[in-house]
C-alpha cells in the first residue's frame, strides 16, 4: 500500500481527501463522522458573524436522467454562533489529532476583525486557516466572500492582515468568477498565503420552472443567484488549478477544489498541481462513505504504477500544460473507424458532415452491407466522431506520421520573422 | 459419416459453453452507473455472505476494480462461482429498491464483471496471516470448506484440506453444469486458496485413506464440510439396467470426461425435479437428446429448484410431468432400458415437512418410452464417515449450534451440506461459503479462548 498521507504547507493530514468548507463540515458531529469514514481532512463550514439563511436552499440539474451533474446552493456561512464552533472544532480536534481541521473564514474587510477570528479560532487548535474569498452569494452583496475575492488588491490586504498575527498556515479560497484567477492567486501570495484553495462556487441559476415561471431554487416565488459546483465545474476548476500550478509568480502549494467525486477526479487534479482536494457535491449525493473507494482506487492506483507515495504524481501533467502557441502545429491524428466494432449508428458520419470537415462517408460493401469509412486526406483529427461514438473501441484517433519536424506557432512566427529580417536587410 | 460424428461432437461440446454472456465494459459502467448506492441497503442484508454490494458496484464505476473484486472476494471466498450459481432473484436483486420503481440492479453479472477482471489480470487478493502456530484439518474443499479455510489462512492457521477427488473445488468442480459455472472459476478460486500456504490433499478419503482418529490427533480443530452423497436408490425394479444415470454423476461426467453422444437423439426421463434434476435434463438436452421429460410425484408448487432454474429448463425444451412416480424401469434382453412405466399420483394431507404427500391414484400405470433414466431424487449422507467422528447426526444430518457451527464434539465444527436437513441450514452455495467463514471466525474464538486460558 502506498503513503497516503499529505503535507500542504505545513498542514498534515493522513490522506489528501478533505472535504470542503460546506454543509457537510457544519458540526462536530459531522466532521468527526467524516474523520470515522475515512476523511483525511475538513475545512470547517465558514466562520463568521452567524447570519440569517433561507429556507429552499439547494437545486441540481440532472443530465439525461443523471442525477446531481451540477449542484447549486444559496445557503450562507454557518449560521451557528462562533462559540459553538469553536468549542466542537476543539472537541473533535481532540479526539482526532492526527486529522486536519481548517478553519473557513470570512469577516468585513477590517484588519481588527480579521485579527480577532484568527486569534480565536487558533486558540481552539485548528491547524490552518482557510480565508473565504469566493462565496458568490448573499455575502458578496455585504462587501464578503466573492466581492473581496474579485478584487486582487484586497485579498492581498486582507491576507497579509492575517498574516500578522497568524500562527497556522493560511491558505486563500479563490473565487473562480473572474477573469483571470491567476491574478488574485497572485496577489494571495503577494499578501503572504502559504497555499492557495480553488474554486469556490460559479455564479450560477440552476434552472426556471417552466410551468409555474419560478427560479429553482425559489423562496416564496423568488429566486437569486447561487454558487454552482459538483462534476459540470470539474474542467473549470481543473483549468484554473493548472494555470496557477504553472504559473512561475504564484509558486504555493494549491488545495484543488471543484466536481472531485472520486479517485480519478483527485488524481487528475494532484497530477495538474493539487497538493490535496477538497470535496463536497460528491459527499452530498452519497454520504461520508465514497471516502472509502477514494482511498481504495487511489491506493491501487499508486500501487499499479509502482509510486510509493502519493506525493510523487502532484503537478507531474503541469510540464504538459502550456500555451496555445507551442503547440506543435505539425502533429497529427486521424480517425479511424473499426468496422468490426461499429454499430452503424452513423452519429460520427453526421457530426462530421454538420459541424465538422465533412470526411466520414456512408459506403457499402460488397455484400451489401452498410459500412463507415474516413477519407485520412480530409480528417483534421478533431476528435469529434470519437467523442460522439457510443461504442468503445469504434473509432480510434490515430497518429499520422509525416515528414515534417515539429513546428509550433510561436516557432512559426519566430522563423518568418527572422526571414522577414534577412529579407529586409539583404534589400538594404 | 465418420466426420458428421465429429461434428456433432464439437457441436454438442459447444453446447457446455457458458451460457451467459459477460457484460462488456460498457454494460458495466452502465449498470454500475444505475446503482443507486443505496445506504443501510438492502441488498446487503440479502445476501448471505453479506458482500457490501453498493461498494462494490461504485467501485466498477470508479474503474477501481481491484478494490471491487477484494470487496466480492472477502465477504465471500468463492464469489466468482456465486456471482454465476446465486439464485440472485430471490437474494440480493430480489432485495434491490428499484425492483418498486424500474428494474433490479444486475448485480449478479456485475459480480461476475469484478471477479472475472481478477481472473484475467491474476491480482493476489490477499495473503496468508502471520502464523500462529495452530492446525486446523478440514474435510471437503467445497465451499464451504474453501471459504473455512481461506478465512483461517488468512488468520494465520496452519490448514490442510482432504479431499477424496483428483480435484479441488467440491460441488463447484463436480456438481454445477459447465454452461453455468465453467470449472475454471472454481480452479481459481481454488488458486485463491492454495496461495495462502494452504495445503490440499487430493485423492484422499478421510475415513478410508486416513482416519478420523488421526486427524483429529493432529489438529486443533477440524471443519466437517463433506457435503452429500450420492443420489440414493428409487426402490424400484431395473434399477441396475444400463442406461440408469445417478444425477451427480452423471453430471460429473460432463465436467471431467470428453463430452459424448451416447443421448444424441434419444429419449430421456428425469426423476425430480430439485435443482440437480434440472442439471441433468439441461445436460441431457445439450448432450442432444430428442426429448427430455422431469418426473415428478408432487406438483409445479412443491418442486425445489429455483424459479430461473425451471424457467430455464423449458426454455431448453424439458418437458415436465407432474404427478407422475416412476414404479419400474423396462429394458429389453440385453439389459438397456427401453422405457419407464409410471403412476399417476394426486396429493394428499400435508406430511411431516409441511408438503403434501403425493398418493398413487389406482389403475393409473403408464408406460413412456426412453432410452435413458437419470435419478435425481435427493442425495444420500455420508453417515460412516460422520459416525467415524463420533459426532451426533439426525439421519445423516450433522448436529450443530446454529451460532457456532459446532458439533457434539467442540473440536468440530460442520458447514455446508452436510448441515443441510431436517429444518437445519441452507442448501445454497453461498450459504456454505458464509458458514464456512463462521465456522472459521467460531474456530479462531475457541482457540483464541484456550491460549488466554492457558496462558
Amino acid at each position: 500500500m502506498a503513503d497516503l498521507s499529505t503535507n500542504i504547507a505545513g498542514i498534515k493530514s493522513p490522506n489528501p481527501f478533505w472535504l470542503a468548507s460546506a454543509p457537510p463540515t457544519n458540526s462536530g458531529y459531522q466532521v468527526q463522522r467524516a474523520f470515522e469514514a475515512g476523511w483525511g481532512g475538513a475545512v470547517w463550514k465558514t466562520l463568521g458573524d452567524p447570519i440569517l439563511n433561507v429556507s429552499s436552499r439547494f437545486a441540481a440539474v440532472s443530465f439525461n436522467g443523471q442525477k446531481v451533474a451540477g449542484f447549486n446552493n444559496i445557503e450562507l456561512i454557518t449560521d451557528r454562533p462562533l462559540e459553538v464552533n469553536l468549542k466542537e472544532i476543539y472537541e473533535t480536534k481532540k479526539k482526532y489529532p492526527n486529522h486536519a481541521i481548517i478553519a473557513s473564514l470570512m469577516v468585513e474587510p477590517k484588519q481588527e476583525k480579521w485579527h480577532e477570528i484568527v486569534k480565536k479560532v487558533e486558540e481552539v487548535g485548528v491547524d490552518g486557516l482557510e480565508l473565504n474569498f469566493g462565496c458568490p452569494h448573499g455575502m458578496a452583496e455585504r462587501g464578503m466572500g466573492a466581492a473581496s475575492g474579485q478584487v486582487p488588491a484586497l485579498v492581498e490586504q486582507q491576507t497579509y492582515w492575517v498574516k500578522e498575527v497568524a500562527k497556522t498556515p493560511v491558505i486563500v479560497k479563490l473565487t473562480p468568477n473572474i477573469t483571470d484567477i491567476t491574478a488574485t492567486a497572485e496577489a494571495a501570495v503577494n499578501g503572504g498565503a502559504d497555499a492557495i484553495s480553488m474554486i469556490n462556487t460559479i455564479n450560477s441559476l440552476a434552472g426556471v420552472d417552466i410551468e409555474t415561471w419560478n427560479t429553482i431554487p425559489h423562496v416564496g416565488g423568488k429566486g437569486a443567484h447561487g454558487g454552482y459546483c459538483g462534476p459540470a465545474v470539474k474542467p473549470i476548476a481543473l483549468n484554473m488549478v493548472g494555470e496557477c500550478a504553472r504559473n512561475s509568480r504564484i509558486g504555493v502549494p494549491i488545495s484543488g477544489i471543484g466536481g472531485i467525486s472520486n479517485w480519478q477526479d483527485a488524481v487528475e487534479f494532484m497530477l495538474m498541481g493539487s497538493t490535496s482536494v477538497q470535496v463536497c457535491t460528491a459527499a452530498m449525493h452519497h454520504g461520508f462513505r465514497i471516502v472509502e473507494d477514494m482511498i481504495d482506487g487511489l491506493n491501487y492506483y499508486l500501487d499499479r504504477k509502482g509510486i510509493a507515495s502519493v506525493n510523487e504524481i502532484i503537478g507531474k501533467s503541469v510540464p504538459k500544460y502550456s500555451d496555445w502557441g507551442d503547440l506543435d502545429l505539425n502533429y497529427q491524428i486521424v480517425a479511424h473507424i473499426n468496422n468490426d466494432v461499429c454499430i452503424n449508428c452513423n452519429k460520427c458520419h453526421i457530426a462530421c458532415e454538420d459541424t465538422s470537415h465533412q470526411c466520414i462517408d456512408m459506403l457499402t460493401g460488397t455484400d451489401g452491407k452498410p459500412y463507415l469509412q474516413v477519407r485520412e486526406e480530409d480528417c483534421v483529427g478533431c476528435n469529434l466522431c470519437s467523442i460522439v461514438c457510443p461504442v468503445d473501441g469504434a473509432i480510434d484517433m490515430v497518429e499520422k506520421r509525416n515528414e515534417l519536424p515539429p513546428m509550433t506557432w510561436n516557432e512559426r512566427q519566430e522563423a518568418i520573422a527572422n526571414i522577414s529580417y534577412v529579407a529586409n536587410s539583404t534589400a538594404k | 459419416m465418420k466426420s458428421d460424428r465429429k461434428e456433432t461432437l464439437a457441436t454438442l461440446k459447444r453446447n457446455f459453453e457458458e451460457v451467459e454472456p459477460p457484460f462488456s465494459k460498457h454494460d458495466a459502467l452502465d449498470e454500475a452507473n444505475r446503482c443507486l448506492y443505496c445506504y443501510d441497503a438492502p441488498c446487503i442484508q440479502a445476501c448471505p455472505t453479506g458482500i457490501d454490494i453498493p461498494s462494490f458496484i461504485k467501485k466498477i464505476a470508479t474503474d477501481n476494480l481491484f478494490g471491487s473484486a477484494k470487496t466480492i472476494m472477502s465477504a465471500n471466498p468463492v464469489g466468482a462461482s456465486c456471482a454465476r450459481v446465486c439464485p440472485t432473484e430471490e437474494l440480493c436483486e430480489g432485495a434491490c429498491v428499484l425492483n418498486h420503481s424500474t428494474k433490479p440492479i444486475l448485480i449478479g453479472n456485475l459480480q461476475r464483471y469484478a471477479t472475472d477482471w481478477a481472473i484475467k489480470n491474476e491480482a493476489t487478493l490477499f495473503h496468508a496471516g502471520k502464523p500462529n502456530g495452530k492446525k486446523v484439518a478440514i474435510i471437503g474443499s467445497g465451499p464451504a470448506g474453501l471459504s473455512a479455510a481461506r478465512e483461517l489462512a488468512r488468520m494465520g492457521y496452519k490448514v490442510t484440506i482432504y479431499e477424496a477427488e483428483s480435484e479441488a473445488g467440491g460441488l463447484n468442480t463436480y456438481g454445477i453444469v459447465s454452461f453455468r459455472l465453467p470449472q475454471k472459476i472454481s480452479f481459481w478460486e481454488v488458486e485463491q486458496v492454495k496461495k495462502l500456504n494452504v495445503d490440499i490433499v487430493t485423492n484422499t478419503r478421510v475415513g478410508v485413506d486416513i482416519s478420523a482418529k488421526e486427524i483429529l490427533e493432529q489438529n486443533d480443530a477440524v471443519v466437517l464440510a463433506i457435503g452429500m452423497s450420492s443420489v440414493p436408490e428409487l426402490g424400484i425394479l431395473g434399477e441396475d439396467l444400463n442406461g440408469v444415470h445417478d444425477a451427480i454423476e452423471f453430471v460429473k461426467e460432463t465436467k471431467t470426461a470428453p463430452i459424448h453422444d451416447d443421448l444424441y437423439k434419444k429419449k430421456v426421463a428425469v426423476i425430480g425435479a430439485g435443482n440437480t434434476a434440472i442439471d441433468a435434463a439441461t445436460c441431457s438436452v445439450r448432450l442432444g437428446a430428442d426429448n427430455v421429460k422431469i418426473l415428478y410425484r408432487r406438483t409445479l408448487a412443491e418442486m425445489t429448484a429455483y424459479d430461473f432454474e425451471y424457467e430455464f429448463a423449458k426454455q431448453d425444451g424439458v418437458e415436465f410431468r407432474w404427478l407422475t412416480a416412476p414404479v419400474e424401469i423396462l429394458g429389453d434382453e440385453q439389459g438397456k432400458v427401453t422405457g419407464i412405466k409410471c403412476v399417476k399420483m394426486t396429493l394428499s394431507e400435508p406430511g411431516e415437512d409441511g408438503r403434501r404427500r403425493p398418493v398413487p391414484l389406482t389403475d393409473s400405470e403408464f408406460t413412456i418410452e426412453v432410452d435413458a433414466v437419470i435419478k435425481a431424487i435427493g442425495q444420500s449422507r455420508y453417515i460412516d464417515l460422520i459416525e467415524q467422528f463420533e459426532i451426533s447426526h439426525d439421519g445423516g444430518v450433522v448436529t450443530i449450534d446454529s451460532e457456532t457451527f459446532q458439533t457434539s464434539n467442540s473440536k468440530v465444527f460442520a458447514c455446508g451440506d452436510c448441515i443441510f436437513g431436517k429444518g437445519q441450514g441452507e442448501a445454497m452455495v453461498v450459504s456454505a461459503a458464509q458458514q464456512g467463514k463462521a465456522s472459521a471466525i467460531s474456530i479462531h474464538r475457541s482457540l483464541l479462548k484456550e491460549t488466554i486460558e492457558t496462558a
